[in-house]
């Protein structure tokens, strides 16, 4: 019998194949070895403050953070105000916009216009996150100032607005996605009946893709929960309760950037924002999970 | 477009040419569609019917890269002209597609959908007048008994029978006068192409309608008039039986005869 057809022959294409699947095995992987890499590292360097010295009552009620004194405290709660009031104005502002851009793009554009629109709202998404933060202080900081006649125009207004045209790129991106995922011929059905555009898109379109839609809007929520650079430099970086959109704020995530390098390794400091960090992480995996799920929702169905 | 029925026809069109981009898809149809009646289109795939039908109620402007020229009058009214609102002929003018296409709404929404879309605009409507109109227009389209204890499931867990009753029930609160269909039995098995063609017959006198077809015992069985077009042109149009026992054009009886299609 010919050699080349034995039964049991291993070719080069048999190694080749083992090799690509282990490959991509290892690739497939990696991203859940990094995420719980991740955040077995970060609560590895909190726990031992969380369960210790860490004062749980006083983390979440109180805004005195003050982590150099001669007796420090560890109250978070203007930080969590700051992120929450700043992403809170962030959204209020961007989806709106990033939902009205979608609209646009996915049912009223057509042709070049759309091509054109798509590629610069992804173009938006790239621009580094410190050159927002550029935009925030040495732009809009002066412009608040002379529009509104404030003293300080980097604070929650000034930071909202940058982080919301931040997020907006994302937002639009997935929310043109799920409308683009809505069946045309829904669209032709209401428009034979006799709906306008708008009815057709009030009455079918956004009733079918609201999963969807939802979900851009968490992402978006989580981009603002997460952004660092651009919010440190936006938002004035005072620890204050804001009572008004142009006081002061400052950020979770800010506080990690700004404090993490003066830090000695071990200290209760160290360990206090990596408290933060937890915190952060689980509120953005909440929003990230529950963004996923309700996507995973619309494809069920 | 209270002033008089003045058309004799339901559908007129005059030297309607129609391009797809550079491409042109219809070349100067004249058509009369009497009203009242069942007029079936038939001729092979690409010759122009679904077109042509899609442009009765301009829902083929969609693509946006069409261009017509020539005229098309439903119950007397130019649709073309400046003055006709878009909304008012689609109210007129129901349309059933090629596959079923309920809306991802309950059953109750879908036959209610066009209902509420016009007469919202105009007044208050109670849900005792709600009810009475899905009742009435799901009765009429052989529906009722099958779905009244499920009205406020979804529309798209029926078969794709009942979807296509469904599509046809929704049209009927709207009062429209013209029903143009769209090979709406192509997505169904025998047993559903029967029992919606026994409706489309049931409507008959009630509806003008207008029915595109790629089945010819379909046309058969199921027209007053029969118009046969190829490659953009209408070649023949005249009454069902006659078109198929004594076609005038050797093209119509080649075709019917299924030497090509």
């Amino acid at each position: 019998m010919d050699p080349r057809d034995a039964m049991d022959r291993r070719d080069l294409a048999w190694y080749v194949d083992r090799v690509a699947q282990a490959l991509v095995f290892v690739g497939g992987i990696s991203a859940i070895i990094f995420i719980l890499g991740i955040f077995v590292f970060v609560t590895k360097e909190g726990l031992d403050f969380v369960l210790g010295s860490l004062n749980l009552g006083e983390f979440f009620t109180s805004i005195a953070w003050r982590p150099t004194s001669n007796n420090p405290t560890y109250g978070a709660l203007a930080l969590m105000v700051g992120t929450a009031s700043v992403t809170g104005f962030a959204m209020l502002f961007s989806v709106p916009l990033s939902l009205g851009a979608a609209l646009y793009i996915g049912e009223f554009a057509t042709g070049k216009t759309r091509e054109a629109l798509k590629i610069l709202v992804e173009m938006l998404a790239a621009i580094p996150s410190v050159v927002w933060g550029f935009v925030g202080m040495s732009i809009m900081n002066p412009l608040i100032i002379e529009t509104f006649d404030v003293p300080v125009g980097l604070g929650v207004l000034n930071a909202g607005l940058i982080l919301g045209l931040m997020a907006a790129p994302i937002m639009t991106t997935i929310a043109e996605d799920a409308l683009k995922a809505v069946p045309d011929t829904y669209r032709e059905a209401a428009e034979a009946l006799g709906a306008t555009r708008w009815e057709v898109i009030l009455k079918v379109v956004i009733p079918a893709s609201k999963n969807g839609l939802l979900a851009a809007v968490l992402l978006g929520v989580g981009r603002g929960f997460g952004e660092t650079m651009a919010v440190l430099m936006a938002s004035g970086h005072a620890i204050n309760l804001p009572t008004s959109p142009f006081d002061s704020v400052r950020a979770l995530t800010a506080t990690i950037a700004a404090e993490l390098g003066d830090t000695v390794y071990g200290s209760s400091h160290y360990g206090a924002l990596f408290t933060l960090g937890i915190f952060l992480f689980l509120v953005t995996f909440i929003v990230n999970l529950t963004a996923d799920v309700v996507v995973r929702g619309i494809r069920k169905k | 477009m209270a002033d008089g029925e003045r058309g004799d026809y339901a559908i007129e069109t005059r030297g309607l040419n129609l391009w797809y981009g550079d491409f042109q898809a219809l070349y100067d149809v004249d058509l009369e569609v009497k009203r009242g009646i069942i007029t079936s289109m038939i001729g092979p795939s690409g010759c122009g019917k679904t077109t042509l039908l899609r442009t009765c109620n301009r829902i083929i402007e969609r693509l946006g890269y069409v261009r017509t020229t020539g005229s098309v009058s439903i119950l007397g009214h130019d649709i073309f002209a400046d003055d006709v609102e878009l909304v008012q002929v689609r109210k007129r003018i129901g349309m059933v597609f090629q596959r079923p296409n309920p809306l991802p709404i309950s059953i109750r929404d879908n036959v209610l959908f066009g209902f509420r879309l016009h007469e919202a605009r105009l007044r208050k409507v109670s849900a005792v007048e709600e009810d009475e109109i899905l009742e009435s227009s799901l009765r009429q389209v052989l529906l009722w008994d099958t779905v009244k204890d499920r009205l406020d499931k979804s529309a798209t867990g029926l078969s794709l029978e009942e979807q296509q009753k469904l599509c046809i029930a929704r049209l009927l609160p709207v009062k429209p006068e013209v029903l143009l269909m769209d090979e709406p039995c192509s997505a169904l098995d025998p047993a559903g192409t029967e029992a919606v063609e026994e409706l489309i017959w049931k409507l008959r006198g009630d509806y003008t309608i207008l029915i595109v077809t790629h089945n010819m015992a379909q046309a058969r069985r199921a027209s007053d008039e029969c118009v046969f077009m190829l490659l953009g042109r209408i070649i023949e149009h005249g009454r069902t039986d006659e078109v198929f026992l004594n076609p005038e054009n050797s093209e119509t009886a080649d075709y019917i005869e299924g030497r090509y299609g």
